[in-house]
């Protein structure tokens, strides 16, 4: 430790501790716009000058350590001297158009210039104009107000992985630009705006709707992953304006996704449904909630005292709250009925029956910078957790080796040790060949169950599995480690694969074998929290892709639009047209959910209560930000009067806060999560190694714009790069083998389905695969995300064809 | 490129009277064809490095003899060299990096290019001994950008040291390596100062890096790194063959050895002077040719424009070493001499040297950034008559805000013109100001 003073205070530090750092210790304010405490030391803007006893000049606290027995003064004559002048020359190029300008009121040099600059201004020279850059959809620039601090530059270099941003030209024409004709396009990019101490970069959508001032801020939690990021919404009456990060160091730091931060947008989309609606004679008509709720429960019970209550399936959206599902649940149990799940986008449930308790990531989120060695089993991890991607980065910049396994050979924008990019069903293969090098290595292969030994005899381990094994047990390529803290994580791709079982099997041995931490990587808000509840089939009854295989008499849809949010698109769809009746609780009018009896307007998270388990098992409640939106209810009241109707016994709750209470049955949420998350298996399940697919397998993942109702209705995000068209990625030698050039259309066919895309050559999916994407309309007549499916060449015109067809059958 | 070539192509040496000089990186200027490798083995060229090399003297005895020189750095900031040089680590896992600059770029500087063109092989062996002594395995030279007719010269040069085995692998049959490489950089000013040269060698641009960390601990690709101007490299072969001592003795105290001055602007003869350190002005005026078309001389500029302008009455006194121009309230800086006589304008001058810091600033802090141009602009349109009175003080504050606060001495380098034209010639810009032009020329 390190005894300094500031200002007259002392103060102990550790060694290596700069002056600023010092200064936020002991509370005293150094003003700053370059410095930030997640991003390198620029020591560029000199805002934060000092005066240290025994130096000629002053000292730029952000960039100086301190040094024993150092005396800084951060107000005295010298040091504000140095400050105002730097406050001088940072205003004399500056536009001070604040009246006009969207940073106005949350300005760091409009604050800082309060205390530190002139009245007047000694400039009359001309001043510097810098043209205004169009980086995109989302962030609006206004380049003359830059200060030219290069946070926006460090963030996207440092935190979002790829330098998008730079500054051109030398002195005074210093400016930031992005590559010629580039947009931003990292996926945390509006970041930036938040870290931008002035007006230069400011928030596209928001433009011109508000001022800061007017905008009441209320805590929240993003939905649309499962990290659980804390976010701050601002509101004007009672309208969401926009969404900006609540600093939580353990989850989302201060940062937020794009999609966290801009999908609000869809929360004011005209898709909103305002009024319960009924469809009368195959026309939709407004009535009130009364008549809805009553004709809805008429219906449910009709059905299921002719066909028995097994003839009902409920499907709920891992993004809904947990009192939302814990009453659906309920409901459903209470009708006799044990059809309800929330997997919706999973093939294989295998495992159901087999696992010791609720799987989760098996650590915590701010772990994982810690790690020295990581696995990443079929994940997109940037598309699927934006901002999670950025911790393993943090990691790998740590000195991490990453290996990746994927059908994908997506760019992480972090350094890769070793990938295997191989089809879905051969990742099983390829964990088999490293679980065996690993026991191998490890000298440890007596510890295996026989089963597994019995089936790694026959695996043949390949040099490139040898070696990621080798990373993994900690020989590493400049430095080996005795004990290297291992984390192995299963994505998105592989919880929706047909050969999930083996997957997670395998993976759990891994683990077992080299200490690691790890486990899913669920995809939803909720995710974890349905499954802790249970919101799956009761030991008779059926999982969510069984309900659609084997149709329904009656649906009760919560939060979902089947097609979209569903593994199998074409199944969801005729399960819903053969229904009966399907009850939908949604806060969308869809045309998903055109087959629909019921439609009752549900409120989405900004406008009820309730409360998401995140994937490291964090339990937060949230509370309503705005008022609901027309008629719509919070979906937890809407299952209680619902059931309340159905005639259903113990649905009495006054508030969500009753429905959790009775969700934890009084113990205390964190001790109630810790003792059931658990990622262990109950015994092993068959796991065949050989699989190999007649034909191609489809890598149809959901982009991250797609992922649920509300996101898939902001509009920014769809003008993002992001939002691309739907088309047929091959690795260009299956398209040689289909004598395939880019640009030619492909008949795409799974199951019974099928439909017409163009295809482009793409080298990042593995050889015997095809990548189509999904939760999209181009791709509803498909089937499983990661399933077999056949591909054949045809022209433009039977293309046309097609597509006519498809047009008249939709009419 | 092509046109950096044949802006060049007029290279006609800039000889001077070597009588009186004390030639020592220009050694080889005596001889017939003075670049080659035969000229600059004649005269006992790459013994040192074979000496040191194959009877392995040890570092310290190498760095104890650089500093008995008293050697001081030549790139402009005076630094000692063997002090600099006992700072690199000593055990290091991995790659230390050398780094020879010559990036010279400041308007009035011109010796580097010289030492290229009529004797790079000292440079080479001088770099060569450097990496030996500092444990270095790869070194760069960086030449500035618009002078291309020398970095084919040393790339020449280097092909032939390789060729007899001055550079390269297991080096006179021992396991000493060392590669060495010219980068040619696009003319940059900034690229002279030494973190913006190793991040513009990194191919990133050239703006400087925050420091401390020095190069030393954090240079090249983030390795230890050492710095040194080419003047200062080229000295090393001579200073290991005669001794520090005899070095020193060449100069006075605090300033050892001979130094290149290039001496330009209102003087019959321009050129570069290598003379010993010490030389009274008079004198090197004098070898210059005097001041031209028998003129009186009015100022001089002694170490290049970073460094304050000199009235005739102080720079008439002064030796040409170190503190001799301290004492005279400038520095030598890298030995460039602007000479201006009478009919300079300084108002004017002072535009030309002020528009130079506001172009070549990088732009990255603030003060250096905002202030040179406001500097510029008052200065201009005080030639465009429209000054005020108060602009004087304004510049002087301008330029005390910029000086001393910046991330690289780029900033005090463009407030030092300033603030000595305006303490030295405060009448010229009043009545500039007042009359709306130039009391020297009347326009
Ligand atoms: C703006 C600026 C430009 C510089 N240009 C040069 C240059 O052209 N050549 C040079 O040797 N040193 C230059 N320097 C000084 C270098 O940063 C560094 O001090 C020098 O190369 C060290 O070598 P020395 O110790 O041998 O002098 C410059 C410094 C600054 C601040
Ligand atoms: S745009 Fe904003 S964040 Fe980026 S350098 Fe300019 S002022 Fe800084
Ligand atoms: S002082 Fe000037 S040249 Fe040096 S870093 Fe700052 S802006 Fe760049
Ligand atoms: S905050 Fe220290 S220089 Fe910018």
């Amino acid at each position: 430790m390190l005894k300094i003073e500031i200002d007259g205070k002392p103060v102990e530090v550790d060694h290596g501790t700069t002056i600023i750092d010092a200064a936020d210790k002991l509370g005293v304010a150094i003003p700053r716009f370059c410095y930030h405490k997640k991003l390198s030391v620029a020591a560029n803007c000199r805002m934060c000058l000092v005066e240290v006893e025994k130096f000629g000049k002053p000292l730029p606290a952000c960039a100086t350590p301190v040094a024993e027995g150092m005396k800084i003064f951060t107000r005295s004559k010298a040091a504000v001297q140095a400050q105002q002048s730097v406050m001088e020359f940072l205003l004399i190029n500056h536009p001070l158009d604040c009246p006009i300008c969207d940073q106005g009121g949350e300005c760091d040099l409009q604050d800082v210039a309060v205390g530190y600059g002139a009245s007047g201004s000694r400039y009359t020279e001309e001043k510097r104009v810098v043209f205004n850059k169009n980086i995109g959809p989302l962030i609006s620039t206004d380049m003359t107000r830059c200060i030219q601090c290069t946070r926006c530059v460090r963030f996207l270099k440092e935190v979002g992985g790829m330098q998008e941003l730079g500054m051109v030209g030398r002195g005074e024409h210093a400016e930031i630009t992005a590559y010629v004709d580039q947009s931003v396009n990292s996926e945390l990019s509006g970041n930036i705006i938040d870290l931008c101490p002035v007006g230069a970069l400011t928030n596209k959508p928001f433009r011109y709707s508000a001022r800061s001032w007017e905008l009441v801020r209320r805590p929240s939690i993003a939905p649309h992953d499962s990290m659980g990021s804390h976010i701050e919404v601002h509101v004007k009456d009672d309208k969401v304006m926009r969404v900006l990060p609540r600093e939580k160091e353990s989850i989302n730091e201060c940062w937020l996704s794009d999609r966290d931060r801009y999908s609000y947008e869809g929360l004011n989309s005209p898709d909103r449904l305002k009024v319960p609606m009924i469809k009368h004679h195959g026309e939709w008509q407004e009535t009130d909630w009364k008549t809805a709720l009553e004709y809805a429960a008429g219906q449910i019970k009709d059905i299921t005292t002719e066909h028995g209550s097994d003839a009902l399936g409920a499907l709920v959206s891992p993004n809904s709250t947990m009192e939302e599902g814990y009453l659906i649940k309920e409901l459903v149990h209470g009708l006799g009925c044990g059809n309800v799940d929330y997997r919706l986008r999973q093939t294989d449930f295998r495992l159901d029956g087999k696992r010791v308790g609720t799987p989760w990531m098996g650590c915590n989120i701010d772990e994982i910078e810690k790690l020295d060695r990581i696995l990443l089993i079929g994940s997109n991890i940037r598309n699927e957790h934006p901002l999670l991607a950025q911790r393993f980065r943090k990691a790998v910049d740590n000195g991490a080796e990453l290996s990746i396994i994927s059908p994908l050979d997506n760019n992480p924008l972090m350094d890769i040790a070793h990938k295997i990019i191989v089809t879905p069903n051969d990742i099983v293969n390829v964990l088999a060949q490293i679980l065996k090098a690993m026991s191998k290595l490890q000298k440890l292969s007596l510890c295996l169950p026989p089963q597994l030994s019995e089936l790694l005899e026959q695996i043949h381990v390949r040099p490139n599995t040898e070696a990621m094994a080798e990373s993994l047990v900690g020989l590493g390529e400049t430095v080996n480690l005795i004990a290297p803290k291992v984390g192995i994580f299963l994505g998105n791709m592989a919880l929706s694969a047909p050969r999930f079982t083996e997957m997670y099997s395998l993976a759990e041995a891994i683990g077992g074998v080299s200490g690691a931490k790890g486990g899913i990587l669920p995809a939803a808000a909720n995710s974890t929290g349905m499954h802790l509840l249970g919101v799956m089939p009761a030991s008779t009854g059926m999982h969510a892709r069984a309900m659609l295989e084997v149709p329904r008499k009656a649906y009760l849809l919560l939060n979902i639009e089947p097609e979209l949010d569903c593994q199998h698109a074409a199944l969801a769809r005729s399960a819903m047209e053969k229904a009966d009746c399907v009850v939908a609780l949604t806060a969308y009018k869809s045309k998903a959910l055109d087959h629909a009896t019921v439609l009752l307007p549900i409120a989405p998270f900004t406008e009820t209560s309730g409360t998401f388990m995140s994937m490291e098992g964090r339990i937060q409640s949230f509370k309503a930000v705005v008022k609901p939106l027309g008629e719509c209810r919070p979906a937890w009241k809407v299952l209680r009067v619902l059931a309340n109707t159905l005639g259903l016994q113990g649905f009495d709750f006054e508030s969500s806060e009753e429905v959790k209470l009775k969700i934890f049955d009084g113990e205390k949420p964190s001790d109630f999560a810790r003792s059931r998350l658990n990622n262990n298996m109950k015994e092993l399940v068959e796991i065949e190694t050989k699989i190999k697919s007649p034909g191609l397998q489809r890598v149809g993942e959901v982009p991250q714009y797609e992922a649920d109702p509300i996101v898939r209705r902001s509009e920014p995000l769809r003008k993002t790069k992001y939002n691309i068209k739907r088309l047929v990625r091959l690795h260009p030698d299956e398209m040689r083998a289909y004598d395939l050039v880019e640009g030619d259309m492909v008949l795409v066919t799974q199951d019974k389905g099928s439909t017409v895309l163009p295809v482009r050559p793409d080298a990042h999916v593995a050889p015997g695969c095809v990548r189509v994407a999904a939760a999209h309309e181009d791709t509803l007549g498909l089937g499983d995300l990661m399933g077999d499916i056949s591909i054949e060449k045809i022209t433009q015109e039977q293309a046309d064809v097609f597509k006519s067809k498809q047009m008249e059958a939709q009419n | 490129m092509s046109t950096l070539k044949s802006e060049t192509k007029d290279s006609k040496p800039v000889m001077t009277d070597l009588k009186g000089q004390t030639l020592i990186t220009l050694q080889t200027l005596k001889e017939d064809n003075p670049a080659s490798l035969a000229t600059y083995e004649k005269l006992g060229g790459y013994e040192q490095l074979k000496r040191l090399v194959t009877n392995k003297v040890k570092a310290v005895e190498v760095i104890n003899q650089v500093k008995l020189s008293g050697l001081r750095g030549r790139g402009g900031a005076g630094f000692p060299t063997g002090l600099k040089w006992s700072f690199m680590p000593r055990y290091y896992d991995g790659t230390k990096y050398l780094v020879c600059n010559t990036d010279e770029g400041e308007p009035g500087t011109f010796k580097d290019r010289d030492i290229i063109r009529y004797n790079p092989h000292q440079l080479i062996e001088g770099m060569a001994i450097a990496a030996y002594t500092l444990g270095a395995g790869v070194g760069y030279n960086y030449i500035h950008g618009e002078i291309w007719r020398e970095y084919e010269i040393f790339e020449a040069a280097l092909a032939e040291a390789r060729a007899a085995g001055y550079i390269g692998q297991n080096l006179f049959g021992t396991h000493f390596n060392f590669e060495l490489y010219a980068v040619h950089g696009y003319g940059a000013y900034i690229c002279g100062e030494e973190t913006a040269l190793i991040e513009s060698i990194e191919g990133k641009k050239g703006q400087p890096r925050f420091k401390p960390p020095f190069p030393a601990s954090y240079g090249v690709f983030g390795k230890p790194t050492n710095v040194n101007n080419t003047e200062s490299f080229a000295s090393i072969p001579w200073i290991l063959q005669h001794g520090g001592q005899a070095f020193a003795d060449l100069g006075v105290a605090g300033s050892g050895g001979s130094k290149l001055f290039s001496v330009s602007g209102h003087v019959e003869k321009p050129g570069n002077y290598e003379v010993n350190m010490g030389m009274p002005f008079t004198e090197l005026l004098a070898m210059a040719g005097g001041i031209w078309k028998g003129r009186q001389l009015k100022a001089v500029i002694p170490g290049g424009p970073s460094t304050a302008v000199m009235p005739a009455s102080a720079i008439l006194d002064a030796t040409m070493d170190y503190n001799g121009l301290s004492k005279a309230g400038s520095s030598l800086g890298a030995g460039s001499l602007i000479v201006m006589d009478e009919t300079t304008c300084m108002v004017k001058t002072l535009k030309r040297l002020s528009y130079f810091f506001y172009e070549e600033s990088c732009g990255q802090c603030t003060p250096c950034r905002e202030g040179t141009g406001w500097v510029y602009r008052v200065i201009k349109r005080i030639t465009e008559g429209n000054g005020k009175m108060e602009d004087l003080d304004l510049l002087t504050d301008v330029s005390n805000n910029i000086s001393g606060r910046t991330i690289c001495a780029l900033g005090d380098a463009a407030a030092t013109p300033v603030l000595s034209f305006i303490k030295h010639f405060r009448p010229e810009f009043e009545y500039y100001i007042q009359h709306g032009k130039s009391m020297v020329d009347g326009q």
